[in-house]
């Protein structure tokens, strides 16, 4: 995370407030020929402004981060009146609940449904947003693009429990196809509580959500290829193809690049509230991936120490996912999501 | 959105240059027909719900179930709906959460990117790294939930705002934004006597009028689309927002209560009530995102490629 040009820029042009006292001349100097005392007084509104985010920051970002000591404790909620204060109660169990973990089928499970589910993702929806800007920049008039954008956006903006629902109205057994099957003298299907598609169905549902969403960065990027490229290789004979293939394509592997990276870092945290949602219908052996795995122990069942080790594991693999991820990004020699 | 560089939007008439190929008719009738199936199975689904929402119980059991062509208008399932009783409140309760809710996102967020958008100040770097460092680590939802329970806020509306108040992202996207203002500007208002409050609420504020819209618009649907928070922290099923109410009642196919008998007595179908639940969690953000739209572009450049 160093900083962009553009900081290091407006670091050198910030220049400080010339107020050269005798009296801060001899207490030693900070950088900029004044005191810290000085620039402290200077951004102090600055600073204050920053202290409400920070604030929310700490209480709700760094102090559930300590409070995964519970994983290596027997936490029992009811041992005091306050969470904290069971915290600073419960007895220690080191790693134990580490090992059980190890021996748990179930959490093999939801780490191998977590799995299938990512490569799913990567395979049948990480395309599609390329494939639709592609698409859609192939039409040159503003108002087609416009508002094909417009309906493709939609979508993003609904919530999972929408979403979810309208899937169900449309798929589910008392849903419009099953209706219109059964009109016409055939089965009715009920795609929503079918196990052996579900992984199918959720990525489908994903795509439905956020693959026009994810269109917009591709567009982007697509918009800001100079049309001198196109123009001189059409001169020199290239048809539309091959103009595709050689300016198009590459224009677009940077973006590509960085969103795979970001991707495989998530690679562990897959569709938890779409999952959430849909769990019941189709049983837990089908659906369970980490994180409702740890939300059915530790919030459903109260084992939070169990489900706060899960936790751990996931965060810990998850960082490694994507400070790997990002390595590769560098050996392909694209900028990743932090520079080198 | 500029289509081909060089040729303004809202133009009408041709629009592909010179040496570009023209297209083959079929290539093009047939590039529209994806292009129209796609965007109805967008619109579809959408369509069905809106209709089916608006039919009779005569209508909906003609068909079978779901409406596709609208006959016979009624607009009971949201009388029965919005005449008091659970849905009424559940709104109610998601309208407020997500109105105080954006309004303190969007007053910290703004303190917290202008705080951070002078790069020469005192603490610049360790506040920035200390915001930073959490997009890395996520601390997990256990600790998180004993937190927010050893906080009290259990069975309050904080515990819907609080914890998920700030966006790091949206932080960085604003952030961004307020530093790509001309620094002339700033400088020239700061040499007139003017403080940073000031400089931020009469200049740079205005200036970032697109990318603000963008980020509230963000927070607002975050808000609106939320119900994880109220599932795990709200145990009185009378405080549950809008789309907690909607999972009950079409997911799990509950009843809402104080409906039984206009829906058993045949005046209403149970299915015009869903839909009608679902139109309502849907209608704010389906009329708010088109006129934010235009800014997207800016907004998510910055924050994902530049960030």
């Amino acid at each position: 995370m160093s900083l962009s040009t553009e900081d290091r820029r407006a670091r050198a042009t910030r220049t400080p407030p010339v107020k050269t006292g005798g009296a801060e001349r001899r207490k030693g100097r900070a950088a900029g020929g004044i005191t810290l005392r000085h620039r402290l007084r200077r951004d102090r509104t600055l600073i204050l402004m920053t202290l409400p985010a920070m604030l929310l920051l700490l209480v709700f970002a760094y102090i559930p981060l300590a409070g995964n000591v519970v994983a290596f404790q027997d936490y029992d909620p009811y041992i005091a009146d306050n969470a904290f204060q069971s915290i600073a109660q419960s007895p220690w169990v080191g790693l134990e609940w580490f090992q059980q973990m190890v021996n748990d089928r179930l959490f093999w499970s939801s780490l191998q449904n977590t799995l299938v589910i990512f490569l799913l993702q990567l395979t049948l929806f990480f395309p599609v947003p390329i494939l639709l800007a592609l698409f859609i920049n192939s039409f040159v008039r503003p108002r087609v693009r416009a508002v094909a954008q417009a309906i493709l956006y939609l979508p993003h903006f609904f919530s999972w429990v929408l979403v979810v629902t309208v899937f169900q109205q449309m798929f589910g057994g008392a849903g419009l196809i099953a209706q219109t099957l059964r009109d016409h003298g055939h089965d009715g299907i009920d795609l929503m509580t079918d196990p052996g598609l579900f992984k199918f169905l959720i990525t489908f549902e994903m795509i439905w959500k956020d693959a026009g969403w994810g269109v917009i960065v591709f567009l982007a990027a697509l918009a800001s290829v100079s049309p001198d490229l196109y123009e001189a290789s059409a001169m020199d004979g290239a048809n539309r193809w091959r103009r595709m293939w050689h300016i198009t394509l590459p224009a677009l592997r940077p973006v590509v690049a960085l969103l795979l990276v970001l991707q495989v870092g998530n690679a562990l945290t897959v569709g938890f509230e779409q999952i959430l949602l849909q769990r019941t219908a189709v049983g837990p052996g089908a659906s369970e991936v980490l994180d409702t795995y740890v939300w059915n122990v530790g919030i459903t069942y109260g084992n939070f120490s169990y489900a706060a080790a899960v936790g751990i594991i996931k965060g810990i693999f998850g960082l490694l996912l994507v400070l790997g991820a990002n390595k590769v990004a560098h050996l392909m020699g694209e900028q990743g999501v932090y520079k080198k | 959105m500029t289509g081909i560089a060089g040729v303004k939007p809202g133009t009408r008439g041709r629009l592909r240059p010179a040496w570009e190929e023209e297209p083959s008719k079929a290539g093009l009738a047939s590039k529209g027909v994806v292009l129209v199936l796609v965007c109805l199975g967008v619109l579809f689904p959408l369509w069905v719900v809106v209709v089916t929402s608006l039919s009779s119980v005569k209508t909906i059991t003609e068909t079978g179930g779901l409406v596709v062509i609208p006959r016979g208008i009624t607009f009971v399932a949201y009388q029965e709906l919005l005449g008091g009783g659970q849905v009424t409140r559940a709104a109610l309760v998601s309208i407020g959460v997500t109105v105080v809710g954006t309004l303190f996102s969007m007053t910290v967020s703004i303190m917290c990117a202008y705080g951070l958008s002078r790069t020469g100040s005192v603490l610049h770097r360790p506040l920035l790294v200390f915001m930073l460092a959490t997009m890395f680590f996520g601390a997990g939802l256990i600790p998180t939930y004993l937190v927010v329970q050893g906080l009290g806020l259990t069975d309050s509306y904080l515990a819907l705002i609080l914890p998920s108040a700030l966006n790091v992202f949206n932080i960085l996207v604003l952030r961004a934004f307020f530093m790509s203002t001309a620094q002339e500007l700033i400088e020239s208002a700061r040499i007139d006597g003017a403080g940073d409050v000031r400089i931020l609420w009469q200049i740079v504020m205005p200036l970032s009028r697109a990318v603000i819209a963008v980020i509230t618009l963000f927070y607002a649907v975050g808000y609106w689309s939320a119900w994880f928070n109220a599932s795990i922290y709200l145990s009185d099923p009378d405080m549950l927002p809008l789309q907690n109410v909607m999972n009950q009642l079409v997911i799990k196919q509950e009843r809402p209560t104080g409906l039984a008998q206009v829906i058993n007595t045949g005046h209403l179908s149970p299915l015009a009530i869903q839909m009608a639940v679902m139109v309502l969690a849907l209608l704010p953000v389906a009329v708010l995102s088109p006129f934010v739209q235009k800014h997207f572009k800016e907004g998510m450049l910055t924050g994902a490629i530049k960030g």
